[in-house]
This record gives C-alpha cells, sequence and structure tokens, in this order.
C-alpha cells in the first residue's frame, strides 16, 4: 500500500479545478447528500431532457479523494441516458470494492486514477458519495 | 516523563511498516495487561450469571460484579453503590437521565441548558426532551477559544433552568470546564446539573460530592476498561425517585400478573443480565489507574498535551483549536490547505493513529468555522517521542501534498 497508490496526479488535478463545480440556473433536479460520519457534503444538480443528462454539476465540501470524485463523476455522465449512468455506477461501486472492471466502460479515463482507494477502505465511502448522489437523483428522475 | 506502554500490548506493533503511534485515546483507549487477564479470567474461571445462582461460581461472579461497582464508587468518591447504576455507556447514561428524569418533569417554560460544543451525546437526548415537553434549550455562549465565561454562565442561568447538562471536558479542544463553580450556580437556581464526564474521568480526579453535582456519565472504554460499559452516577434521592425505563429481568422485586415492583437502588436501573464481563473489566481498569494515582495521570496528560500543542504550533502551516491554556487530552488542528481526511491518511501510512472528522460535534464544528478536523489525543501510554512523530509525520504530509500540487 503506498500514499502513491491513492493520491494520483490526476486526482489531485480534479481536487485543485474541480470541473462542474457549481449551479444550474434552471430545471435542475437537487440531491443533498452527506457522510455522517465525517462530515463531508455534496449538493448535486442534474438537468435531465428525455432521458439524457444534458449537464451535471456540484457544490460541495471534502477531502480530495470526494471532490475529485464528484468532478469527474459529473464530466463522465455528461450526455449519457439514465440507464446508461446508473450502469456506471454499479461498475464504480464494483471497482471500490476491489473488482476487475472494465475500466473502457467509463466514458472519462481520469476515473482510472480512483482504483487506488478501493486499498484505503476508510477512504472508499469518501470516492462513493457522489456517485451515491447520482444514483439518487437518477431514481428521482425515474420517479417523476 | 515516564510512559506506560509496556502495559499495553497492542502497541508494541508495526502499522504499515512503523512502530505504531496511537494517538486516538479520546476515541477509545488501549487496554492494559490486568483489564486483558481480568476478563480471560472471568471467562475461563467462573463466568456465571449474577444475583440468581446458589451454586459457587454465580456467588463468585456476583461477587466481582458487585465489588466493580464498590471500586467505581471509591473511584468517584460517591457515597454508596446506590449511587453507581452500570449502563452501556455514557451515551445511555445521558439518555437514562433524559428519559426517566426530564421527560416526566419538564414542562413548558423550563428550561435546559447546554453548551455549543457538547459530544452529541449530550446533546441529541436534550433536544428530543425539550420536543417532547416543550421545555426550552438553551446555550451557554463560548468565549472566542472555547471557554465558558463564568459570569455569562450566570446570566444564562435563571429561576427556570430545571437541567444544565454539560461536558466536564471537551473531546475536540480539550477545554476542562469549571463545574463546581457552575453547579453552585445551577443549585442556587433549583435546578439540578448533569455532567458528561466522558473525557474528564479517566484524565483527572473526578469527586462527585466535591463538585456537587447531580448526575455524572462517564465509559469504561475510555479510561482503559473494554467497550459496552459505563456508568451513570445520581445523587440517591433523584435516583429513587425516578422510574426505570427497561423492564424484564433482573430489575424486579415482586410481580403479579397485572402489577410488579422494583428492585431497590440500583439494580432498579439494570434489566435484563448486566454486563457483568464488562463491569470485572472496568473494575480492573479502576484498579490500574489508581496503582498509577490520577494525580499523576492528570499530570502526565497535562504535560504532554501543552508539549503537543507548542511543538504544533512551531509547525508553519497549522491552525490549532481551543485555548492555549488549562487543556487535557486533545489537540485539534488543520493542516493549511489539506483535508484532515488527508492529513490522517498520510499519518496513517507512517503508523500514527489520528481522528478526523468533526468528532461527534458538528454544531461545534461550525462555530469553529470548520466542515472538520483532525485530532490527536493523549494516554499515560504515550510519550514525547510520539509527539515528536506526529511533528515529523505532519511536516511529511505538508511536503507530500506540496509535491503532488505542484
Amino acid at each position: 500500500m503506498s500514499l502513491d497508490d491513492l493520491y494520483r496526479r490526476v486526482i489531485m488535478d480534479h481536487y485543485q479545478r474541480p470541473r462542474n463545480r457549481g449551479r444550474i440556473e434552471e430545471g435542475a433536479v437537487t440531491v443533498d447528500l452527506n457522510n455522517p460520519t465525517c462530515g463531508d457534503r455534496i449538493s448535486l444538480q442534474m438537468r435531465v431532457e428525455n432521458g439524457v443528462i444534458e449537464e451535471a454539476k456540484f457544490l460541495g465540501e471534502g477531502c480530495s479523494i470526494s471532490l475529485s470524485s464528484a468532478s469527474m463523476m459529473t464530466e463522465a455522465v455528461k450526455g449519457l441516458t439514465i440507464e446508461q449512468a446508473l450502469e456506471l455506477v454499479h461498475l464504480f461501486s464494483k471497482m471500490m470494492q476491489g473488482e476487475e472492471v472494465d475500466i473502457d466502460k467509463f466514458p472519462l479515463e481520469d476515473i482510472e486514477a480512483l482504483t487506488g482507494v478501493s486499498k484505503f477502505p476508510a477512504r472508499i465511502k469518501c470516492a462513493t458519495l457522489a456517485w451515491k448522489a447520482l444514483e439518487k437523483g437518477i431514481r428521482e428522475c425515474q420517479c417523476q | 516523563m515516564k510512559s506506560y506502554k509496556k502495559d499495553f500490548p497492542i502497541l508494541h506493533q508495526e502499522v504499515n511498516g512503523h512502530p505504531l503511534v496511537y494517538l486516538d485515546s479520546a476515541a477509545t483507549s488501549q487496554k492494559p495487561i490486568p483489564v486483558i487477564e481480568a476478563l480471560e479470567d472471568y471467562y475461563k474461571g467462573y463466568n456465571s450469571n449474577v444475583h440468581r445462582g446458589v451454586h459457587t461460581l454465580g456467588s463468585k461472579a456476583t461477587d466481582a460484579y458487585e465489588g466493580a461497582r464498590e471500586k467505581v464508587r471509591r473511584f468517584i468518591h460517591a457515597r454508596s453503590t446506590k449511587e453507581i447504576v452500570f449502563t452501556r455507556g455514557t451515551t445511555t447514561a445521558i439518555n437514562l437521565v433524559a428519559s426517566s428524569y426530564a421527560r416526566t418533569r419538564l414542562a413548558p417554560g423550563d428550561e435546559i441548558v447546554i453548551t455549543p460544543s457538547e459530544h452529541h451525546s449530550n446533546l441529541i437526548p436534550w433536544q428530543q426532551v425539550a420536543k417532547s415537553t416543550g421545555a426550552t434549550l438553551k446555550y451557554f455562549p463560548l468565549e472566542a477559544d472555547g471557554t465558558l465565561d463564568l459570569a455569562k454562565v450566570k446570566e444564562t442561568i435563571t429561576p427556570n433552568t430545571k437541567i444544565v447538562a454539560i461536558q466536564h471536558v471537551s473531546n475536540v479542544l480539550g477545554t476542562v470546564h469549571p463545574i463546581k463553580e457552575i453547579a453552585q450556580i445551577v443549585h442556587q437556581h433549583g435546578g439540578v446539573i448533569l455532567v458528561d464526564g466522558a473525557q474528564s474521568v479517566p484524565h483527572m480526579k473526578v469527586d462527585v460530592q466535591d463538585l456537587d453535582v447531580d448526575f455524572l456519565a462517564f465509559s469504561s472504554h475510555k479510561m482503559l476498561g473494554p467497550t459496552g460499559i459505563g456508568v451513570l452516577y445520581g445523587k440517591e434521592a433523584l435516583l429513587d425517585e425516578m422510574e426505570p425505563i427497561e423492564f424484564g429481568g433482573e430489575m424486579i422485586d415482586h410481580v403479579d400478573l397485572y402489577d410488579s415492583t422494583w428492585k431497590e437502588l440500583p439494580w432498579k436501573f439494570e434489566g435484563g443480565t448486566p454486563i457483568i464481563a464488562g463491569a470485572i473489566g472496568l473494575g480492573a481498569a479502576i484498579d490500574y489507574l489508581e496503582s498509577i494515582g490520577m494525580d499523576q495521570i492528570e499530570a502526565h496528560d497535562r504535560a504532554l498535551t501543552k508539549l503537543a500543542c507548542e511543538k504544533l504550533s512551531q509547525v508553519e502551516g497549522i491552525t490549532i483549536y481551543g485555548p492555549k491554556e488549562n487543556r487535557m487530552g486533545v489537540v485539534t488542528f488543520n493542516v493549511d490547505g489539506v483535508h484532515p481526511h488527508d492529513v490522517a491518511t498520510v499519518l496513517d501510512a507512517e503508523g500514527i493513529a489520528v481522528r478526523a472528522g468533526h468528532h461527534c460535534c458538528q454544531p461545534l464544528m461550525r462555530w469553529l468555522g470548520a466542515t472538520a478536523t483532525a485530532r490527536a489525543s493523549f494516554y499515560i501510554y504515550n510519550d514525547e517521542e510520539d509527539i515528536d512523530r506526529l511533528v515529523k509525520g505532519l511536516q511529511k504530509t505538508k511536503e507530500y501534498f506540496g509535491n503532488v500540487f505542484r
């Protein structure tokens, strides 16, 4: 186990320069989620039209892992159908449990950098927070 | 500064290739050999239920269980073992008072007063009591360093104040609150005071008669004993007029088809088979603490906390929270530009265990203006070398994050 497995350069890049940080003006579903054990928070917004995620933005507070994961996730799901996005949620969850997954299925190759998180059990919840928010948002869209 | 590391087997191991430095005793303490052996002796030699068997093992277990209660009584200087109720921990002890004492007595217009720095366990029970009784929940104002100003305490307490519930030592800031003085003010107004002693009883002499507190709650696992057991001390007159909140075996006197009566104190509050091994382990922990001496332990823990504050404040880019003087057992801090989770992960890679997060004090975190913090906490098995390792670990954290950022 090495720290460099966890803190890859690409993770730090997303942490320092988060993509899609902000609010969506109109027509978005908002999901607020926190990790009660550590205080990390995310407020995720998604604008879904005809079953396609047109836009995803987030605000939140947290560590490098949780914020970089949110940044990557919002990049990755843009333009996907909600079904495709849900598949990514499952794929990411498998990856966090240390299972072998086909990295090429992620539309954003940066996500591969988060593979190392699975070796740090205490940090898995940091990485999955944004994806749990995504899943919750999709469920809400499906109910509407 | 003497360290008692040798008595704690768990500390003699490597974590991630480095000798373990355990700096998370405010979350839970490690256990010395005599405590581990007391549990082993009980389970190997005389495991039995208490207060019922005629047989020899049952008597031995009962003697050990009740013997532990006497040790607790002596340790906190209660008048009688009737005032010592074994609970599952501090949380259960506070909830017992909230449910049995407060819910049945408070009404709209009454006040409960606490501090904004309470652990959730001494905050949420009172929120719930306020909601269900219509009583008002009020807060003492904190000074900029997290301490209390007694003049403001006096202003906050009124004749309507029925309960003041307050931590003795803050698990985040290490603040030691002037309990004796506060108890006096509360009593002048006819209220009762409950003290959360989870972070004080392990580190200093706490004398319930000298402090004149009405209730004191604390946990075994933070004072070298096993998890799963804690203590509610209550003045006999108060406990006597309180109803049990758990009903069943062990706590009854006479049972009819439609009505029953309760055992006398303290057993009416101990429904079900009690935490026998836990109590015996706690008794062994008290013996161990007393063999060192609580004054000695307090001096050691205060000195280490002071040293840690000094050394950490010399590291550039570290913010320390809480008072500069008179703090006990914990140093809570942040490293500029590095989230505390990341700090804790880098330290862990160096074999150093610290806590990161909100420390079960979300309102206090907001008051500090931090979403989370890192915390190092100390006990008798820590020494200067541990602090030096922490400082080195923090320097490494800064270097590491400085480099990946570049």
